[in-house]
């Protein structure tokens, strides 16, 4: 079974150093998409890590199991069901949040995150671990959501989780929301943004020239 | 072992194996979950036609879920009118589903003025009636939809019981991933839905003078609402939606009827 320091770097590893945003640039899409809110982002980080954590597990129970023709198929019923069942599950208990989500919720099926993690690490790896993989890695994307979401509710709404912080002219106050934050091309410069500073601080990650 | 598994019939095992137990799993979540999803669904609606109606405020935090089923049972009655005739027609308006009947070809009618891109229009709409204590009738809410830029949006108008002076126009839910949020998306913002109390739909000779333009003249007369900077394409589309609906493909035979001889 797996040491304490090996699981460690299992679930810490993926937030900053194996950042799958930020490194693997990978589930930018939703990334764009749902951080124009904290409320939204959070949200969405925990179906995205729900999602992950247990298609990363069923995928490692079975993974001797799995005829490697049409294992790539196996891996996509897996992550298509445990999305539907998160979708309905929100629609559910957390109704005006899933009505923001919209279509990105189903998305998750499509988030190369989900995907990448059941190919490259819970096919060879055991159930436990790669549970822990698949939390390790949403919490690396949540990180990534969370950060632009703070930015960009802050600044272009004025507000955090709805609340309002910086009062905004339209409501009487001071401050001049930013509207280019709201729409999801910010994301992008944010993203960059957090990238650049990644890396700056990490200088192994930056690709070779050439 | 290898050989083994890779196997024609083993494959076919897996998969087929696989398929089943996932169905399985996605059937029993969506049936267990249906009953509160469609609570879900109808509160939410109910939530905002207490808004329109002005019984509830739901800015300052969540409503009780209690208090928005006692409020709605207590002061709103649903009721189904024919659009052509503009008569009431029975049927249970609560659980009437007017996007449904509207994809079915027997129940609805492609308009010829099709302004708002609503496509199809089901025969009989939903009308909203709010009393006040004494029973009296207060408001009239009549449900709007309309394209705006990217979506669909859907809207309560509410009106009061002269059928011409609005009380609101809340929005309450968008197709796909709605407007642009800060700007389309400012339709549901508080500031200009309190643009739209007290105005009045129709002029002194009765014809349909609502107004959603970015005109200071008439943006600030009676008939008009000032439109939303930056969102040109979803201020068209809720002037749409409102000549639409409020048009003689919409609900102009039934407001005719009420506006001449009330609502008995």
């Amino acid at each position: 079974m797996a040491n304490a320091k090996e699981l460690k770097q299992v679930l810490t590893g993926p937030i900053i150093s194996n950042n799958p945003i930020a490194l693997q640039i990978l589930g930018v899409c939703s990334a764009l998409a749902v951080t124009s809110k904290m409320e939204t982002a959070l949200v969405m980080t925990i179906a995205l890590t729900a999602v992950t954590a247990l298609s990363n597990l069923f995928i490692s129970m079975i993974r001797n199991h799995i005829p490697s023709s049409v294992r790539i198929i196996v891996q996509m019923t897996i992550i298509a069901s445990l999305v539907i069942v998160v979708d309905q599950v929100l629609q559910a208990y957390a109704y005006d949040v899933a009505k923001q989500l919209s279509v990105f919720v189903g998305l998750i099926i499509t988030n190369c995150i989900v995907m990448g993690r059941a190919e490259a690490y819970a096919m060879k790896t055991p159930p436990m671990m790669s549970f822990m993989d698949g939390i390790g890695n949403g919490l690396g994307y949540g990180a990534i959501l969370l950060s632009v979401g703070f930015i960009r509710e802050l600044f272009g709404n004025g507000s955090l989780f709805g609340v309002e912080i910086l009062s905004k002219i339209s409501d009487g106050g001071w401050y001049q929301p930013n509207g280019l934050l709201l729409l999801p091309p910010s994301a992008f410069f944010l993203i960059a943004a957090l990238i650049w500073i990644i890396r700056t601080m990490k200088p192994d990650q930056v690709e070779a020239k050439g | 072992m290898a050989s083994n598994k890779d196997s024609f019939g083993r494959t076919l095992f897996v998969v087929v194996g696989l398929c089943f137990i996932c169905s399985v799993f996605v059937s029993t979540a969506a049936v267990l979950l249906k009953p509160t999803q469609q609570e879900n669904k109808l509160l939410d609606k109910q939530k905002y036609i207490l808004e329109a109606a002005g019984l509830v405020d739901t800015k300052s935090g969540s409503v009780e879920k209690d208090q928005i089923l006692a409020t709605y049972n207590k002061y709103v009655e649903a009721k189904l009118v024919d659009l052509k005739s503009g008569e009431w027609v029975d049927g249970d308006a609560n659980t009437f589903d007017a996007d449904k009947a509207a994809r079915n070809p027997e129940t609805s009618f492609k308009p010829k003025n099709d302004i708002a891109s609503v496509k199809n229009v089901a025969n009989t709409g939903v009308v909203y009636l709010v009393n006040d204590d004494k029973g009296e009738l207060q408001t009239v809410i009549i449900p709007v939809k309309g394209y705006g830029l990217w979506s669909t949006m859907y809207a309560f108008l509410a009106v009061e019981s002269d059928l011409n002076t609005v009380r609101s126009l809340v929005y309450y839910d968008f197709t796909g991933a709605g407007e642009t949020p800060g700007l389309g998306g400012e339709v549901q913002n508080p500031q200009w839905i309190a643009k739209w109390e007290g105005k009045k739909l129709y002029d002194e000779q009765g014809n349909l003078a609502i107004k959603v333009t970015k005109n200071p003249a008439i943006a600030n007369s009676v008939h008009g609402v000032d439109a939303l900077s930056g969102a040109t394409l979803t201020s068209n589309g809720v002037q749409y939606s409102l000549e639409f609906w409020l048009g003689e493909e919409g609900y102009a035979r039934f407001i005719e009827k009420a506006r001449n001889g009330g609502l008995s």
